[in-house]
Protein backbone atom coordinates (compact mmCIF):
# COMPACT_ATOMS: atom_id res chain seq x y z
CA UNK A 1 0.00 0.00 0.00
CA UNK A 2 1.71 3.27 -0.72
CA UNK A 3 0.39 6.59 1.22
CA UNK A 4 0.67 9.69 0.36
CA UNK A 5 1.17 12.42 3.14
CA UNK A 6 0.84 16.28 2.93
CA UNK A 7 3.16 18.58 5.23
CA UNK A 8 2.88 22.46 5.25
CA UNK A 9 5.18 24.85 5.94
CA UNK A 10 3.85 27.21 8.67
CA UNK A 11 5.03 29.84 10.89
CA UNK A 12 6.44 27.75 14.33
CA UNK A 13 3.40 27.13 16.99
CA UNK A 14 5.97 29.45 19.89
CA UNK A 15 6.00 32.53 17.48
CA UNK A 16 3.25 35.49 19.03
CA UNK A 17 1.92 36.17 15.22
CA UNK A 18 0.96 39.93 14.79
CA UNK A 19 -1.15 41.70 12.80
CA UNK A 20 1.13 44.42 10.66
CA UNK A 21 -0.53 48.02 12.20
CA UNK A 22 -1.36 49.04 8.36
CA UNK A 23 -3.70 46.12 7.87
CA UNK A 24 -1.96 44.39 5.13
CA UNK A 25 -1.21 41.82 6.55
CA UNK A 26 0.57 39.82 9.33
CA UNK A 27 4.34 40.44 10.45
CA UNK A 28 6.05 36.87 9.54
CA UNK A 29 9.44 38.23 8.57
CA UNK A 30 12.01 36.48 9.65
CA UNK A 31 10.21 34.45 11.73
CA UNK A 32 10.61 30.74 12.07
CA UNK A 33 8.88 27.87 10.16
CA UNK A 34 8.28 24.57 10.87
CA UNK A 35 6.36 22.06 9.85
CA UNK A 36 2.74 22.17 10.79
CA UNK A 37 2.59 20.15 13.96
CA UNK A 38 -0.52 18.18 12.77
CA UNK A 39 1.19 17.00 9.87
CA UNK A 40 4.16 15.68 11.62
CA UNK A 41 1.45 13.47 13.30
CA UNK A 42 0.55 12.12 9.69
CA UNK A 43 3.78 11.48 8.17
CA UNK A 44 4.91 9.71 12.08
CA UNK A 45 1.56 7.77 11.45
CA UNK A 46 2.35 6.80 7.79
CA UNK A 47 6.13 5.94 8.93
CA UNK A 48 4.36 3.34 11.77
CA UNK A 49 2.10 1.73 8.85
CA UNK A 50 4.95 1.48 6.70
CA UNK A 51 7.14 -0.16 9.64
CA UNK A 52 4.11 -2.37 10.55
CA UNK A 53 4.34 -3.83 6.97
CA UNK A 54 0.82 -2.41 6.83
CA UNK A 55 2.13 0.03 3.80
CA UNK A 56 5.11 -0.33 1.14
CA UNK A 57 6.07 3.48 0.65
CA UNK A 58 5.14 6.56 1.70
CA UNK A 59 5.47 9.89 -0.10
CA UNK A 60 5.41 13.18 1.13
CA UNK A 61 4.31 15.97 -0.69
CA UNK A 62 4.48 19.90 -0.07
CA UNK A 63 2.37 22.88 -2.33
CA UNK A 64 4.67 26.21 -2.04
CA UNK A 65 7.44 28.32 -2.48
CA UNK A 66 11.27 27.01 -2.64
CA UNK A 67 11.85 26.79 1.04
CA UNK A 68 9.22 23.98 1.32
CA UNK A 69 12.45 21.66 0.36
CA UNK A 70 13.46 22.19 3.88
CA UNK A 71 9.69 20.96 5.34
CA UNK A 72 10.11 18.17 2.91
CA UNK A 73 13.52 16.54 4.09
CA UNK A 74 12.39 16.53 7.54
CA UNK A 75 9.82 14.35 6.38
CA UNK A 76 11.97 12.25 4.51
CA UNK A 77 13.83 12.45 7.99
CA UNK A 78 10.92 11.32 10.10
CA UNK A 79 10.96 8.74 7.49
CA UNK A 80 9.19 9.05 4.59
CA UNK A 81 10.83 7.35 1.21
CA UNK A 82 9.94 10.27 -1.11
CA UNK A 83 9.20 13.58 -1.64
CA UNK A 84 7.44 15.56 -4.57
CA UNK A 85 7.30 19.57 -4.29
CA UNK A 86 4.71 21.13 -6.11
CA UNK A 87 6.50 24.32 -6.30
CA UNK A 88 4.91 27.88 -6.84
CA UNK A 89 5.11 31.56 -5.33
CA UNK A 90 0.63 31.39 -5.57
CA UNK A 91 -0.76 32.70 -2.36
CA UNK A 92 -2.29 28.90 -1.83
CA UNK A 93 -5.50 28.23 -0.49
CA UNK A 94 -7.15 24.71 0.39
CA UNK A 95 -9.22 24.08 -2.40
CA UNK A 96 -6.18 25.01 -4.26
CA UNK A 97 -4.27 22.67 -2.43
CA UNK A 98 -6.64 20.06 -2.80
CA UNK A 99 -7.07 19.92 -6.22
CA UNK A 100 -2.74 19.82 -6.54
CA UNK A 101 -3.69 16.91 -4.04
CA UNK A 102 -6.26 15.34 -6.31
CA UNK A 103 -3.90 15.43 -9.35
CA UNK A 104 -1.12 13.49 -7.91
CA UNK A 105 -3.49 11.34 -6.39
CA UNK A 106 -4.37 10.40 -10.21
CA UNK A 107 -1.18 10.22 -10.48
CA UNK A 108 0.64 7.56 -7.38
CA UNK A 109 -2.95 6.07 -6.96
CA UNK A 110 -2.10 6.08 -3.03
CA UNK A 111 -4.32 3.86 -0.74
CA UNK A 112 -4.57 6.00 2.01
CA UNK A 113 -3.64 9.75 2.23
CA UNK A 114 -3.18 11.54 4.95
CA UNK A 115 -3.14 14.97 6.12
CA UNK A 116 -3.13 17.45 9.42
CA UNK A 117 -6.56 18.42 10.13
CA UNK A 118 -5.94 21.80 10.44
CA UNK A 119 -2.65 24.18 9.40
CA UNK A 120 -2.13 26.63 12.29
CA UNK A 121 -1.86 29.45 10.21
CA UNK A 122 -4.84 29.49 8.33
CA UNK A 123 -7.44 27.78 10.71
CA UNK A 124 -9.57 26.70 8.11
CA UNK A 125 -9.28 22.30 8.68
CA UNK A 126 -10.96 21.89 4.51
CA UNK A 127 -8.01 20.44 2.37
CA UNK A 128 -8.95 16.76 3.52
CA UNK A 129 -12.32 17.03 3.28
CA UNK A 130 -12.24 18.67 -0.23
CA UNK A 131 -9.44 16.58 -1.59
CA UNK A 132 -12.08 13.44 -0.51
CA UNK A 133 -15.00 15.04 -2.28
CA UNK A 134 -12.79 15.91 -5.73
CA UNK A 135 -11.33 12.12 -5.44
CA UNK A 136 -14.51 10.43 -4.70
CA UNK A 137 -12.91 9.24 -1.77
CA UNK A 138 -14.22 8.57 1.66
CA UNK A 139 -12.98 10.93 4.78
CA UNK A 140 -12.04 10.15 8.27
CA UNK A 141 -11.32 13.89 9.94
CA UNK A 142 -9.73 14.48 13.56
CA UNK A 143 -8.39 10.80 14.21
CA UNK A 144 -7.41 9.93 17.39
CA UNK A 145 -6.78 6.00 16.19
CA UNK A 146 -6.09 4.27 12.52
CA UNK A 147 -6.21 1.12 12.07
CA UNK A 148 -6.20 -0.55 8.64
CA UNK A 149 -7.00 -4.34 7.86
CA UNK A 150 -9.12 -6.10 5.30
CA UNK A 151 -9.45 -3.00 2.29
CA UNK A 152 -10.82 -0.43 5.26
CA UNK A 153 -9.14 1.78 7.61
CA UNK A 154 -10.88 1.78 10.88
CA UNK A 155 -10.66 5.08 12.22
CA UNK A 156 -11.75 6.60 16.01
CA UNK A 157 -12.48 10.50 15.59
CA UNK A 158 -12.55 13.17 18.55
CA UNK A 159 -15.35 14.85 17.81
CA UNK A 160 -17.72 17.28 20.11
CA UNK A 161 -19.71 14.94 21.88
CA UNK A 162 -16.45 12.91 22.67
CA UNK A 163 -15.45 9.91 20.56
CA UNK A 164 -16.80 7.88 17.42
CA UNK A 165 -15.61 4.96 15.51
CA UNK A 166 -15.90 4.64 11.77
CA UNK A 167 -14.72 2.52 9.04
CA UNK A 168 -14.28 4.37 5.43
CA UNK A 169 -13.05 2.10 1.92
CA UNK A 170 -9.48 2.25 0.87
CA UNK A 171 -8.58 4.17 -0.83
CA UNK A 172 -9.55 6.86 1.56
CA UNK A 173 -8.44 10.24 3.24
CA UNK A 174 -7.75 10.48 6.91
CA UNK A 175 -6.74 14.21 8.82
CA UNK A 176 -4.75 13.94 12.06
CA UNK A 177 -5.89 14.98 15.26
CA UNK A 178 -3.30 15.55 18.09
CA UNK A 179 -3.61 12.26 20.36
CA UNK A 180 -2.94 10.20 17.07
CA UNK A 181 0.46 9.67 17.80
CA UNK A 182 3.38 11.77 19.18
CA UNK A 183 5.72 12.08 16.46
CA UNK A 184 9.58 10.53 16.96
CA UNK A 185 12.36 13.10 17.32
CA UNK A 186 14.62 13.47 14.03
CA UNK A 187 18.24 11.79 14.57
CA UNK A 188 21.20 13.29 13.16
CA UNK A 189 21.82 10.03 10.93
CA UNK A 190 18.11 10.05 9.56
CA UNK A 191 18.30 13.96 9.08
CA UNK A 192 21.84 12.44 6.82
CA UNK A 193 20.12 9.71 5.12
CA UNK A 194 16.87 12.37 4.24
CA UNK A 195 19.69 14.34 2.07
CA UNK A 196 19.90 11.04 -0.59
CA UNK A 197 16.29 10.59 -1.16
CA UNK A 198 14.61 11.72 -4.45
CA UNK A 199 12.73 14.50 -3.96
CA UNK A 200 10.82 16.06 -7.22
CA UNK A 201 9.94 19.47 -7.96
CA UNK A 202 6.77 19.75 -10.15
CA UNK A 203 4.90 23.07 -10.82
CA UNK A 204 0.61 23.71 -11.15
CA UNK A 205 0.84 24.19 -14.43
CA UNK A 206 2.78 20.50 -15.02
CA UNK A 207 -0.18 18.99 -12.98
CA UNK A 208 -3.04 21.19 -14.82
CA UNK A 209 -4.12 22.45 -11.77
CA UNK A 210 -5.31 26.17 -11.88
CA UNK A 211 -3.99 27.03 -8.22
CA UNK A 212 -4.84 30.81 -8.11
CA UNK A 213 -6.09 31.90 -4.55
CA UNK A 214 -10.39 32.63 -4.86
CA UNK A 215 -10.68 34.31 -0.90
CA UNK A 216 -9.43 37.79 -1.08
CA UNK A 217 -8.29 39.12 2.37
CA UNK A 218 -9.00 42.72 2.41
CA UNK A 219 -7.75 43.60 5.85
CA UNK A 220 -5.87 42.01 8.55
CA UNK A 221 -6.37 43.40 12.43
CA UNK A 222 -5.34 42.69 15.50
CA UNK A 223 -8.28 40.49 17.74
CA UNK A 224 -9.62 43.21 21.27
CA UNK A 225 -7.13 43.82 23.49
CA UNK A 226 -7.60 41.56 26.75
CA UNK A 227 -6.13 43.76 29.35
CA UNK A 228 -4.98 41.84 32.99
CA UNK A 229 -7.47 43.06 35.28
CA UNK A 230 -6.64 42.63 39.10
CA UNK A 231 -5.10 39.82 41.57
CA UNK A 232 -7.31 38.81 44.54
CA UNK A 233 -5.10 38.26 47.95
CA UNK A 234 -7.34 34.70 48.73
CA UNK A 235 -10.48 33.40 48.46
CA UNK A 236 -12.48 34.87 50.18
CA UNK A 237 -12.10 38.12 47.96
CA UNK A 238 -12.68 36.33 44.82
CA UNK A 239 -15.70 34.92 45.81
CA UNK A 240 -16.88 38.47 47.09
CA UNK A 241 -16.08 40.13 44.08
CA UNK A 242 -17.52 37.83 41.43
CA UNK A 243 -20.78 38.33 43.95
CA UNK A 244 -20.52 41.90 43.99
CA UNK A 245 -18.82 43.40 41.54
CA UNK A 246 -19.11 41.06 38.54
CA UNK A 247 -22.54 39.67 39.88
CA UNK A 248 -21.62 36.04 38.75
CA UNK A 249 -22.63 34.17 41.36
CA UNK A 250 -25.27 34.61 43.81
CA UNK B 1 -30.50 35.20 -2.57
CA UNK B 2 -31.42 32.53 0.28
CA UNK B 3 -29.29 31.00 2.68
CA UNK B 4 -29.46 27.07 3.70
CA UNK B 5 -28.52 25.94 6.60
CA UNK B 6 -27.60 22.28 7.55
CA UNK B 7 -28.93 21.29 10.55
CA UNK B 8 -27.01 19.42 13.61
CA UNK B 9 -28.99 16.90 15.59
CA UNK B 10 -29.10 13.86 17.10
CA UNK B 11 -32.79 12.45 15.54
CA UNK B 12 -34.83 13.23 17.88
CA UNK B 13 -33.38 17.01 18.63
CA UNK B 14 -31.96 20.08 17.36
CA UNK B 15 -28.23 20.90 18.62
CA UNK B 16 -27.72 24.32 20.10
CA UNK B 17 -25.25 25.15 17.07
CA UNK B 18 -27.33 25.34 14.40
CA UNK B 19 -29.18 28.17 15.90
CA UNK B 20 -26.11 30.37 15.87
CA UNK B 21 -25.85 29.52 12.41
CA UNK B 22 -29.64 30.67 10.99
CA UNK B 23 -28.74 33.80 12.99
CA UNK B 24 -25.29 34.15 10.95
CA UNK B 25 -27.36 32.86 8.17
CA UNK B 26 -30.42 35.65 8.47
CA UNK B 27 -27.65 38.18 8.37
CA UNK B 28 -26.28 37.27 4.80
CA UNK B 29 -29.99 38.91 3.12
CA UNK B 30 -32.30 36.74 2.20
CA UNK B 31 -34.27 33.54 3.14
CA UNK B 32 -32.92 31.28 5.62
CA UNK B 33 -34.12 27.60 4.95
CA UNK B 34 -32.61 24.84 6.90
CA UNK B 35 -31.55 21.16 5.79
CA UNK B 36 -32.25 18.44 7.99
CA UNK B 37 -30.47 15.12 7.17
CA UNK B 38 -31.23 12.28 9.58
CA UNK B 39 -32.94 9.10 9.77
CA UNK B 40 -36.66 8.83 11.29
CA UNK B 41 -35.94 12.62 11.85
CA UNK B 42 -39.02 14.05 11.89
CA UNK B 43 -38.91 15.65 15.50
CA UNK B 44 -36.07 17.45 14.34
CA UNK B 45 -37.84 18.98 10.98
CA UNK B 46 -40.61 20.15 13.38
CA UNK B 47 -38.35 22.18 15.77
CA UNK B 48 -36.35 23.00 13.11
CA UNK B 49 -39.44 24.62 11.54
CA UNK B 50 -40.66 26.68 14.31
CA UNK B 51 -37.52 28.20 14.59
CA UNK B 52 -37.55 31.72 14.42
CA UNK B 53 -36.19 33.37 11.28
CA UNK B 54 -36.93 29.83 9.16
CA UNK B 55 -39.20 30.22 6.41
CA UNK B 56 -38.44 26.52 4.56
CA UNK B 57 -37.75 23.40 5.93
CA UNK B 58 -36.35 21.16 3.57
CA UNK B 59 -35.81 16.88 4.99
CA UNK B 60 -33.89 14.27 3.50
CA UNK B 61 -34.62 10.74 5.56
CA UNK B 62 -32.66 7.72 4.70
CA UNK B 63 -32.19 4.34 6.26
CA UNK B 64 -28.03 5.64 5.90
CA UNK B 65 -28.38 9.18 6.71
CA UNK B 66 -29.02 8.82 10.32
CA UNK B 67 -25.17 8.28 12.02
CA UNK B 68 -23.94 11.91 10.59
CA UNK B 69 -21.58 10.36 8.26
CA UNK B 70 -20.05 12.76 6.00
CA UNK B 71 -19.88 11.27 2.88
CA UNK B 72 -23.96 10.81 2.98
CA UNK B 73 -24.87 14.30 4.76
CA UNK B 74 -22.21 16.39 2.01
CA UNK B 75 -23.95 14.62 -0.75
CA UNK B 76 -27.58 15.66 -0.03
CA UNK B 77 -26.40 19.47 0.97
CA UNK B 78 -24.89 19.74 -2.06
CA UNK B 79 -27.81 18.50 -4.09
CA UNK B 80 -29.85 21.25 -2.13
CA UNK B 81 -27.04 23.78 -2.21
CA UNK B 82 -28.45 24.65 -5.58
CA UNK B 83 -30.01 27.94 -5.92
CA UNK B 84 -29.23 28.99 -2.93
CA UNK B 85 -26.60 31.82 -2.18
CA UNK B 86 -25.05 30.65 0.57
CA UNK B 87 -24.45 27.19 2.38
CA UNK B 88 -24.00 27.36 5.82
CA UNK B 89 -23.22 24.79 9.05
CA UNK B 90 -22.10 25.51 12.39
CA UNK B 91 -18.47 25.14 13.34
CA UNK B 92 -18.64 22.25 15.15
CA UNK B 93 -16.84 18.93 14.72
CA UNK B 94 -19.57 17.83 12.20
CA UNK B 95 -19.90 21.28 10.76
CA UNK B 96 -16.67 21.40 10.25
CA UNK B 97 -16.42 17.80 8.94
CA UNK B 98 -19.29 17.90 6.21
CA UNK B 99 -19.51 21.02 4.60
CA UNK B 100 -16.28 21.62 3.00
CA UNK B 101 -17.07 18.33 1.08
CA UNK B 102 -20.28 19.70 -0.08
CA UNK B 103 -18.18 23.09 -1.03
CA UNK B 104 -15.57 21.04 -3.14
CA UNK B 105 -18.08 18.99 -4.83
CA UNK B 106 -19.42 22.96 -5.88
CA UNK B 107 -15.98 23.93 -6.60
CA UNK B 108 -16.32 26.69 -4.26
CA UNK B 109 -13.87 28.16 -1.59
CA UNK B 110 -15.17 27.73 1.61
CA UNK B 111 -15.14 30.30 4.78
CA UNK B 112 -14.34 28.21 7.82
CA UNK B 113 -15.22 29.68 11.36
CA UNK B 114 -16.85 32.92 10.42
CA UNK B 115 -16.67 35.43 13.57
CA UNK B 116 -18.62 37.85 11.89
CA UNK B 117 -20.98 38.67 8.57
CA UNK B 118 -19.86 42.08 7.38
CA UNK B 119 -21.38 41.93 3.51
CA UNK B 120 -22.93 39.02 1.86
CA UNK B 121 -19.96 38.18 0.58
CA UNK B 122 -17.56 39.71 3.34
CA UNK B 123 -16.69 38.13 6.64
CA UNK B 124 -14.37 38.06 9.70
CA UNK B 125 -12.47 34.95 10.70
CA UNK B 126 -9.54 34.36 13.12
CA UNK B 127 -6.56 33.43 11.78
CA UNK B 128 -3.18 32.30 14.10
CA UNK B 129 -4.88 30.84 16.58
CA UNK B 130 -6.57 34.05 16.80
CA UNK B 131 -3.90 36.63 16.96
CA UNK B 132 -5.14 38.09 14.45
CA UNK B 133 -8.64 38.41 12.33
CA UNK B 134 -8.81 38.33 8.56
CA UNK B 135 -11.52 40.29 6.37
CA UNK B 136 -12.19 37.92 3.94
CA UNK B 137 -14.23 38.54 0.59
CA UNK B 138 -15.68 35.74 -0.89
CA UNK B 139 -16.59 36.23 -4.36
CA UNK B 140 -17.97 32.12 -5.23
CA UNK B 141 -21.61 31.99 -7.08
CA UNK B 142 -22.34 29.86 -3.43
CA UNK B 143 -20.64 30.89 -0.83
CA UNK B 144 -19.79 27.75 1.84
CA UNK B 145 -19.72 29.31 5.08
CA UNK B 146 -19.00 27.55 9.01
CA UNK B 147 -19.94 30.05 11.42
CA UNK B 148 -18.20 30.43 15.16
CA UNK B 149 -21.05 29.47 17.55
CA UNK B 150 -20.43 31.94 20.46
CA UNK B 151 -19.97 34.58 17.93
CA UNK B 152 -23.76 34.37 17.07
CA UNK B 153 -26.85 34.44 19.29
CA UNK B 154 -29.09 31.70 19.19
CA UNK B 155 -32.35 31.96 16.98
CA UNK B 156 -35.32 31.72 19.10
CA UNK B 157 -36.36 28.18 19.17
CA UNK B 158 -39.68 29.33 19.09
CA UNK B 159 -41.90 31.81 16.84
CA UNK B 160 -41.41 30.55 13.33
CA UNK B 161 -43.90 28.45 11.26
CA UNK B 162 -42.12 27.40 8.42
CA UNK B 163 -43.40 24.55 5.35
CA UNK B 164 -41.42 21.64 5.73
CA UNK B 165 -40.63 19.95 2.39
CA UNK B 166 -38.75 16.36 1.40
CA UNK B 167 -36.49 16.39 -0.69
CA UNK B 168 -35.27 13.06 -2.92
CA UNK B 169 -33.03 10.55 -0.68
CA UNK B 170 -29.77 9.73 -2.72
CA UNK B 171 -28.01 6.30 -3.27
CA UNK B 172 -25.62 5.44 -0.64
CA UNK B 173 -22.07 6.21 -1.26
CA UNK B 174 -21.09 3.13 0.20
CA UNK B 175 -17.78 4.57 1.19
CA UNK B 176 -17.81 4.61 4.93
CA UNK B 177 -19.92 2.63 7.72
CA UNK B 178 -20.48 3.99 11.39
CA UNK B 179 -19.15 1.49 13.98
CA UNK B 180 -19.52 3.03 17.11
CA UNK B 181 -19.79 6.22 19.39
CA UNK B 182 -18.71 6.95 22.97
CA UNK B 183 -20.32 10.19 24.50
CA UNK B 184 -20.74 10.23 27.96
CA UNK B 185 -24.18 12.71 28.71
CA UNK B 186 -22.80 14.82 32.11
CA UNK B 187 -25.52 15.91 34.79
CA UNK B 188 -23.88 19.32 33.70
CA UNK B 189 -24.13 22.12 31.25
CA UNK B 190 -22.54 20.82 27.49
CA UNK B 191 -19.19 22.85 27.49
CA UNK B 192 -19.96 24.30 24.01
CA UNK B 193 -22.61 26.74 24.81
CA UNK B 194 -22.50 26.66 28.95
CA UNK B 195 -22.65 30.01 30.81
CA UNK B 196 -20.35 29.12 33.42
CA UNK B 197 -17.27 26.89 32.48
CA UNK B 198 -14.55 25.43 35.34
CA UNK B 199 -11.92 24.44 33.32
CA UNK B 200 -8.41 22.44 34.60
CA UNK B 201 -4.76 21.72 33.59
CA UNK B 202 -1.88 20.05 33.93
CA UNK B 203 -1.22 21.37 37.80
CA UNK B 204 -4.13 19.22 38.64
CA UNK B 205 -2.05 16.30 38.58
CA UNK B 206 -4.11 13.49 38.17
CA UNK B 207 -7.33 12.06 36.61
CA UNK B 208 -8.70 11.46 40.41
CA UNK B 209 -8.19 15.56 41.17
CA UNK B 210 -9.97 16.67 38.24
CA UNK B 211 -12.70 15.51 40.60
CA UNK B 212 -11.98 18.48 42.59
CA UNK B 213 -12.96 20.55 39.67
CA UNK B 214 -16.11 18.31 39.35
CA UNK B 215 -17.78 19.91 42.71
CA UNK B 216 -17.04 23.12 41.98
CA UNK B 217 -18.80 23.19 38.82
CA UNK B 218 -21.66 21.73 40.95
CA UNK B 219 -21.69 24.56 42.97
CA UNK B 220 -21.92 26.92 39.81
CA UNK B 221 -23.63 24.73 37.61
CA UNK B 222 -20.87 24.43 35.05
CA UNK B 223 -19.32 22.64 32.42
CA UNK B 224 -15.76 21.25 32.43
CA UNK B 225 -13.21 21.68 30.32
CA UNK B 226 -9.29 20.71 30.15
CA UNK B 227 -6.05 22.12 28.40
CA UNK B 228 -4.69 20.22 25.66
CA UNK B 229 -1.81 19.21 28.19
CA UNK B 230 -4.51 17.83 30.78
CA UNK B 231 -6.18 15.69 28.22
CA UNK B 232 -2.78 14.79 26.78
CA UNK B 233 -2.17 13.53 30.19
CA UNK B 234 -4.94 11.55 30.44
CA UNK B 235 -6.58 13.76 33.26
CA UNK B 236 -9.66 14.45 31.39
CA UNK B 237 -11.58 13.53 28.11
CA UNK B 238 -10.90 14.87 24.83
CA UNK B 239 -14.04 16.42 24.61
CA UNK B 240 -13.50 18.76 27.21
CA UNK B 241 -10.13 19.93 25.57
CA UNK B 242 -10.42 24.13 25.33
CA UNK B 243 -8.76 25.61 22.92
CA UNK B 244 -7.22 26.26 19.22
CA UNK B 245 -7.73 23.08 18.14
CA UNK B 246 -9.91 21.95 20.63
CA UNK B 247 -13.56 23.99 21.56
CA UNK B 248 -14.42 27.69 21.03
CA UNK B 249 -15.53 29.11 24.75
CA UNK B 250 -17.35 32.34 25.45
CA UNK B 251 -18.81 31.71 28.48
CA UNK B 252 -19.89 34.34 31.20
CA UNK B 253 -17.30 33.36 33.45
CA UNK B 254 -14.47 31.15 32.67
CA UNK B 255 -12.15 29.80 35.69
CA UNK B 256 -8.78 28.42 35.01
CA UNK B 257 -7.67 26.21 37.49
CA UNK B 258 -3.87 25.17 37.00
CA UNK B 259 -4.05 26.52 33.48
CA UNK B 260 -0.80 28.34 32.29
CA UNK B 261 -2.42 30.11 29.59
CA UNK B 262 -0.31 29.27 26.06
CA UNK B 263 -1.03 31.06 23.19
CA UNK B 264 -3.60 27.96 22.10
CA UNK B 265 -5.04 27.92 24.91
CA UNK B 266 -6.11 31.38 25.23
CA UNK B 267 -7.54 31.16 21.62
CA UNK B 268 -10.23 28.97 22.83
CA UNK B 269 -11.75 31.16 25.71
CA UNK B 270 -9.98 34.98 25.48
CA UNK B 271 -13.44 35.74 24.71
CA UNK B 272 -14.91 34.79 27.51
CA UNK B 273 -16.75 38.41 29.76
CA UNK B 274 -15.01 36.91 33.12
CA UNK B 275 -12.02 35.12 33.27
CA UNK B 276 -10.42 33.68 36.57
CA UNK B 277 -7.30 32.33 36.89
CA UNK B 278 -5.88 30.34 40.30
CA UNK B 279 -2.53 28.88 39.53
CA UNK B 280 0.89 29.41 42.30
CA UNK B 281 3.08 30.78 39.40
CA UNK B 282 2.49 34.57 39.52
CA UNK B 283 4.28 34.99 36.13
CA UNK B 284 1.63 32.34 34.31
CA UNK B 285 0.83 34.22 30.88
CA UNK B 286 -2.90 33.74 32.21
CA UNK B 287 -3.03 36.35 34.73
CA UNK B 288 -2.12 38.70 31.58
CA UNK B 289 -6.41 37.81 30.69
CA UNK B 290 -7.45 37.60 33.82
CA UNK B 291 -10.16 39.82 35.35
CA UNK B 292 -9.53 38.14 38.62
CA UNK B 293 -6.02 36.75 39.33
CA UNK B 294 -5.40 34.38 42.43
CA UNK B 295 -1.63 33.52 42.72
CA UNK B 296 -2.22 29.91 45.13
CA UNK B 297 -2.20 26.65 45.61
CA UNK B 298 -5.38 25.03 43.94
CA UNK B 299 -5.10 22.31 46.32
CA UNK B 300 -5.72 24.93 49.09
CA UNK B 301 -7.56 27.25 46.99
CA UNK B 302 -10.22 25.08 45.98
CA UNK B 303 -11.72 23.59 48.84
CA UNK B 304 -12.21 27.07 50.48
CA UNK B 305 -14.22 28.35 47.35
CA UNK B 306 -16.00 25.35 47.36
CA UNK B 307 -17.03 25.86 51.08
CA UNK B 308 -17.58 29.05 50.38
CA UNK B 309 -20.03 28.81 47.49
CA UNK B 310 -22.21 26.10 49.44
Amino acid sequence: MKILVGVKRVVDYNVKVRAKSDGSGVDIANVKMSMNPFDEIAVEEAVRLREAGLASEVVAVSCGVAQCQETLRTALAIGADRAILVQTDLELQPLAVAKLFKALVDREQPQLVILGKQAIDDDASQTGQMLAALAGMGQATFASKVVIADGQARVTREVDGGLETISVRLPAVVTTDLRLNEPRYVTLPNIMKAKKKPLETLTPAQLGVDAAPRLKTLRTVEPPVRKAGIRVPDVATLVQKLRDEAKLIP
Amino acid sequence: MAALVLAEHDNRRLRAPTLSAVTAAGRMGGDVHLLVVGRDCGQVASQAAQVAGVSKVLVADGPHLGDELAEGVAEQLAAAAAGYSHVVAAATSFGRNVLPRAAARHDSAPVSDIIAVLAADTFARPIYAGNAIATVQCAERIKFVTVRPTSFEAAPAQGGAAHIESVPVLADTGLSSFVSREVVKLDRPELQGAKVVVSGGRGLGSAENFKLLEKLADRLNAALGASRAAVDAGYAPNDWQVGQTGKIVAPDLYLAVGISGAIQHLAGMKDSKVIVAINKDADATIFQVADYGLVADLFEALPQLIELLA
